[in-house]
């Protein structure tokens, strides 16, 4: 399926949002998904992926939760784009998150366009895509749609949630909603509430697709249009959060585009112009707009402490062993955030670990090659691993 | 942070820290524990190894920290002084502080916290009246710096000394009661000879006390 797609990208994308390359769990009416907003959702399915064997007592799942454009290809080759998993140096065999020790799971968020259904996807009832007609879905809808998933592969409690950015909210939403099905919880460059600045962001991004023609309303699929440029133009915006101005500065500079001078026009005469204007037309092949809208805003609702009370009464009585995980240079979830989490974590006398990784990289430094972070995961994982007792099929202890 | 030097190599895991050492013989079997200045470790995976505890620690470095979390201990970045008002009370069965009080800013208010959080506090401090430093200062009019205590008076993280009898004179003040003590030479090594307090206040180049709240 993925080969015949190549050519045309657009198309390979539509085709993976109900029929999607990987696997695919199917809910009917029995198993509808009640969401946050009271809508029920029914029939419903989720795309995943899995990597490594499942042990004898089912003790060595490890659910991997994607970030905002992420995909349930964790450590595969992605389908759409070709390229190989977005967390292949931290998830596969020997890799810190060990597909040989592990039996990992990951999948595509409820509102996404890679096989869960979202805004894309066709609503049973009209034959059509959802479009604006899917109810808005929260982060705590994601875990419930997981939670789904993990019963379906008869797993009771998971060794190990691990989530970066958007991926992370789901790891300290699952940790908070069931604290006995999580025995470890890694929460990494994240925060336990989207901030006012973090909302903002968002929001020019869905402005930019809502004001371009090609949107129609949400429509477009019908009436055969794309918002590609205003789908283009949020992910330039986005881009920037996740960049440190160091990183950016070292990468570009104000280093000209292919030209010795400036052009007087408005061109991109910059690197950085076109690097992101590259991004920005990539992003367009792979991701549909009315997702990134919900994604988004499930993003901007989450607040744990104000579903639980307070954030600690979120955690109260924890048994989940919790490592907290910042880098330096990240502002669009800046270490206090996680701090916080620690603090209401250390109030609910959980078992903590809180770890500040000195990177220049800004809030991406999760998703790339940085060595403190793969050995600090490491250790903790095994760490885990041995107070869980696991037995690792076919390895050592 | 280590604020003095450990002469047994503290990092290799052949050699056992004296201190650590008395400070394992204290702690019970299977007790949740919180050391704070847990450095890199290198004491909570003792405790860990031999008294099977649930350890946790806090360590001002995120050098350490990181340290720890490798070494797959539960561990967070923290400061004695700022951030022991977050844990709840009696929230741990021991609670360890080796070698870090003099280096707090506040030390008699930390050990306020200490003894709120933890139903037994261990406590290791260097003893700044040992006959070694009041030579020094009696002879040589300098402040005293010794292999154990090696740093000069402007570059010390060592900011509060006290010598063991102010220290169980400040204990009595916050109502705790000493139910152990050990004495130590500088290597760590066990003083065994019964002695009373103005001695061990002389010969004595650390001790650890274990201390309970009067309730």
């Amino acid at each position: 399926m993925a080969d015949e797609s190549a050519t045309d990208p657009i198309t390979a994308a539509y085709r993976e949002v109900d029929t999607p390359s990987s696997q695919v769990a199917v809910f009917g009416d029995r198993e509808a998904l009640t969401l946050d907003s009271g809508a029920v959702l029914s029939p419903w399915q989720i795309a995943f992926e899995t990597y490594g064997t499942l042990n004898a007592d089912k003790s060595n799942a490890v659910l991997i939760c994607h970030a905002l454009t992420g995909d349930q290809y964790v450590a595969s080759t992605n389908p759409v784009t070709g390229k190989p998993g977005w967390w292949s140096l931290m998830v596969g065999p020997g890799r810190p998150i060990d597909t040989d020790k592990y039996f990992v799971i990951c999948s595509n968020v409820l509102g996404g366009c890679l096989g869960t259904t979202g805004p894309a996807s066709i609503d049973p009832k009209t034959s059509k895509p959802y479009g604006l007609d899917l109810s808005v879905v929260t982060i705590a809808d994601m875990v419930r749609a997981q939670a789904q998933l993990v019963d379906h592969l008869g797993i009771e409690t998971l060794f190990a949630v691990v989530g970066g950015s958007m991926g992370g909210m789901q790891v300290l939403q699952w940790a908070a909603t069931y604290p006995e099905r999580v025995f470890a919880a890694i929460p990494i460059a994240t925060g336990a509430r989207h901030s006012s600045q973090n909302i903002a962001f968002h929001e020019v991004g869905r402005q930019a697709i809502m004001a371009d023609p090609e949107w129609c309303a949400g429509e477009y699929f019908s009436q055969g249009r794309r918002p590609t440029k205003g789908l283009s133009v949020a992910r330039m915006a986005a881009h920037i959060t996740y960049m440190s101005d160091e990183s950016l500065h070292q990468k570009f500079g104000r280093n000209l585009q292919d030209r010795e001078s400036l052009t007087f026009g408005f061109d991109a005469d910059f690197q950085i112009e076109s690097y992101l204007r590259h991004q920005g037309m990539t992003f367009v092949d792979r991701f549909d707009a009315n997702s990134y809208l919900y994604v988004t805003r499930a993003m901007d609702y989450f607040d744990l402490a104000a579903e639980f009370g307070s954030l600690s009464l979120a955690f109260k009585g924890s048994k989940t062993r919790f490592c907290v995980m910042s880098f330096t240079t990240d502002w669009l979830f800046p270490t206090t955030e996680s701090r916080s989490v620690v603090k209401a974590l250390n109030a609910a006398a959980a078992n903590v670990s809180f770890v500040e990784i000195a990177c220049d990289r800004g809030h991406d430094s999760f998703l790339l090659d940085v060595p403190e972070m793969f050995s600090t995961i490491r250790g903790f994982v095994t760490g885990a691993a041995k107070a869980r007792g696991i037995p690792v099929p076919g390895g050592e202890g | 942070m280590s604020v003095f030097e450990p002469r047994a190599g503290g990092r290799e895991q052949t050699i056992v820290r004296g201190d650590h050492r008395a400070v394992a013989r204290m702690v019970p079997r299977g007790a949740r524990v919180l050391d704070i200045g847990c450095d890199d470790g290198t004491l909570l995976e003792l405790l860990t190894r031999e008294c099977d505890v649930d350890g946790r620690g806090i360590e001002i470095s995120q050098a350490g920290v990181n340290k720890c979390v490798e070494r797959g201990l539960s561990a967070i970045q923290g400061d004695a002084d700022t951030d022991l008002d977050d844990y709840p009370d009696q929230a741990f069965d021991v609670v360890v502080m080796s070698q870090t009080l003099q280096a707090t800013r506040d030390p008699k208010a930390v050990v306020e916290n200490l003894l709120r959080i933890g139903k037994q506090v261990i406590i290791s401090i260097p003893n700044f009246a040992h006959w070694r430093n009041r030579l020094q200062l009696l002879v040589l009019g300098r402040m005293p710096v010794t292999k154990y205590l090696p740093y000069e008076w402007y570059n010390t993280p060592n900011i509060h000394f006290c010598s063991l009898r102010d220290f169980v004179e400040m204990c009595r003040e916050l109502d705790a009661h000493v139910d152990t003590a050990v004495a130590l030479s500088a290597l760590g090594k066990e003083m065994k000879v019964p002695a009373p307090w103005w001695l061990w206040n002389i010969f004595a180049e650390q001790a650890v006390f274990r201390l309970t709240r009067d309730d």
